[in-house]
């Protein structure tokens, strides 16, 4: 995967990061499900400070190694280095650099905004003067002090959203890892997500890691991208660079289709759709 | 603002003192599940009915049955402790229930990424589930008075049994979370936490002496946690009851299944993220 190391990431560049030069490296990580290969030797390389979204379609293995980088599932062969660690010989030291935000809205409903980030302030090993600071900017950062002591089961799913990110980022996390960060959101709400992530990456230099299959959100968030089919990485750059390698006009979508596989070819017409959406960019 | 650099002091903090880090983990766990009872105790409430009946109901009506032998106390006096331990399990065994929801939920996934060694957040449930359990004694302590059941009232007695009860609630709280790390779904774990409550409770001496028992039963009830655990309260609650085992070896014993079932599920609660 030559192609992930003539990527620039722009932020990540004027960042010194003393010894390891990538926040997150995979090396042939392989993951089997009795006779299923859900990862297939995946090797990619993210550098420090950048958002890199992992796209495919359900069951390309996204989760798979979003689950294995998280340490929630070892691989069947190979390992991965995040933060610079790996995630087999060392998960302890891995899990206090990452922060993590499940596909899935996972704020305890039963917990008040304030009472879900104390929780994790605490399993995390945060000073309890040092807690309450960071809690109370967090929450206003993500825009949830007036929130703070409601029961999270009254919060609407993009305050859920921002709460679980600021869960994710007490503790000041070199890798943000989110699993498909604005599934089932309205477009408002995941607009919002998306500023913060950005804000978020600038303000504190995070490096953060999404699944995605949505094409908008890969196109405004990600610097670079890898596109995932039955477990095997199928191309990997820029948005840009992966638009231009189709041909002029191309989106993302293409790009999508293009690599994971021929289903919408098969049905006779992908060119014609093809055809029909540049049609519509071009008319704006 | 600061950097992405991990903070020193966190990670300084973090390989200071791994059992300090336990205690300090399994806390806020405990801490957060008890604040949620309080917040919602219908369930526990709920659950407080059922001991109640078999007292004054059961209770009432088998007094009058001269069968049973139970020494110098009274049917009632012995049906107590019974009862308590009882409660003890049926409230504790659903427990898992409660963590299928929160892996269906993504919290237990969050969980297992953060730093907290497994073993307090499994701990922390079942410290949760003891303090729990006291409410049951509450409820059992409030009806006897009612029934004006012969009890032990010495502080001593009380704290025994509060103890008895905490680790009983522990116990069988482990092992619905185990049963829960197994099956993975809430409709299976119903079938299942109901499949085990009756065999338990009648393998026991709950409700009658070990005496009473064909001899293949007997040798259920002599593993069974819940035996010690009724034994334990009897021993504790009932002035001049017949006992199996003195105090110590009773919860000895409940102490060396609950560590060896934390084992367990420590090594079973990462499954539930796979």
């Amino acid at each position: 995967m030559g192609t992930a190391k003539n990527v620039a990431m722009d932020p990540a560049e004027t960042l010194a990061h003393s010894g390891d030069s990538y926040a997150i490296e995979t090396f042939d990580l392989t993951r089997r499900f009795g006779d299923m290969t859900a990862v297939d030797h995946v090797n990619l390389h993210v550098r420090y400070g950048a958002i890199f979204g992992l796209l495919g379609p359900n069951g390309a293995g996204k989760s798979t190694i979003i689950k294995m980088l998280t340490t929630l599932l070892d691989p069947t062969s190979g390992t991965a280095a995040v933060a610079g660690f790996d995630i087999v010989k060392s998960p302890g030291d891995v899990r206090r650099r990452i922060g993590y935000v499940p596909q899935l809205l996972s704020a305890d409903g039963a917990l008040t905004g304030y009472e879900n980030l104390n929780l994790f302030g605490q399993l995390y090993g945060i000073a309890s003067a040092d807690r309450k600071r960071r809690i109370t900017e967090a929450l206003h950062f993500m825009g949830l002090t007036e929130s703070a002591n409601k029961l999270a089961k009254y919060f609407s799913g993009g305050m859920i959203r921002r709460l679980e990110l600021a869960q994710a980022m007490l503790h000041r996390p070199a890798v943000l890892v989110l699993d498909e960060p604005t599934i089932g959101l309205d477009p408002v709400a995941r607009q919002t997500v998306w500023e913060r992530l950005l804000e978020l990456r600038s303000d504190y230099q995070m490096t953060v890691l999404i699944t995605t299959h949505a094409m908008e959100e890969a196109d405004a968030l990600c610097d670079a991208l890898a596109i995932l089919h039955l477990g095997k990485v199928a191309a990997v750059g820029k948005p840009a660079q992966l638009k231009d390698g189709l041909g002029p006009g191309a989106t993302l979508n293409d790009v999508f289709a293009h690599y994971s596989g021929g289903t919408i070819q098969e049905e006779g017409n992908y060119r014609d759709v093809r055809q029909a959406r540049r049609t519509a960019n071009r008319l704006g | 603002m600061t950097s992405a650099k991990p903070d020193a002091q966190l990670i300084a903090s973090a390989e200071s003192s791994a059992f300090l880090d336990f205690f300090r983990d399994s806390a806020a766990i405990a801490k957060v599940e008890l604040l949620k009872v309080m917040r919602d105790p219908t369930e526990v409430l709920a659950r407080a009915v059922q001991p109640i009946l078999w007292l004054v109901v059961f209770g009432e009506v088998f007094s009058r049955v001269r069968g049973i032998p139970t020494g110098s106390v009274s049917y009632l006096a012995f049906l107590t402790p019974g009862i308590l331990a009882q409660s003890v399990l049926f409230a504790a065994i659903f427990y898992g229930v409660a963590v299928v929801w929160e892996r269906d939920l993504g919290i237990v996934h969050k969980l297992l990424v953060s730093p907290a060694p497994r073993s307090a957040l499994v701990f922390g449930k079942a410290v949760s589930a003891g303090f729990r359990g006291v409410i049951q004694a509450v409820v059992i302590y409030l009806t006897v008075l009612a029934l004006h059941v012969n009890v032990r009232w010495n502080p001593f007695s009380i704290a025994g049994v509060v103890l008895a009860v905490m680790l009983g609630s522990a116990i069988f709280s482990t092992f619905s979370l185990i049963i829960a790390c197994l099956v993975k779904s809430r409709e299976r774990f119903m079938g299942i936490g109901q499949l085990m409550t009756m065999p338990l409770f009648f393998a026991s001496n709950a409700i009658y002496p070990l005496a009473l028992m064909p001899r293949w039963l007997r040798v259920v009830a002599v593993i069974n946690p819940l035996t010690y655990l009724v034994d334990a309260l009897r021993g504790m609650m009932i002035a001049h009851a017949q006992t199996l085992h003195g105090p110590l070896i009773n919860l000895g014993f409940l102490c060396i299944v609950f560590v060896g079932l934390l084992a367990v599920a420590t090594r079973l609660y990462p499954s539930l993220a796979r």
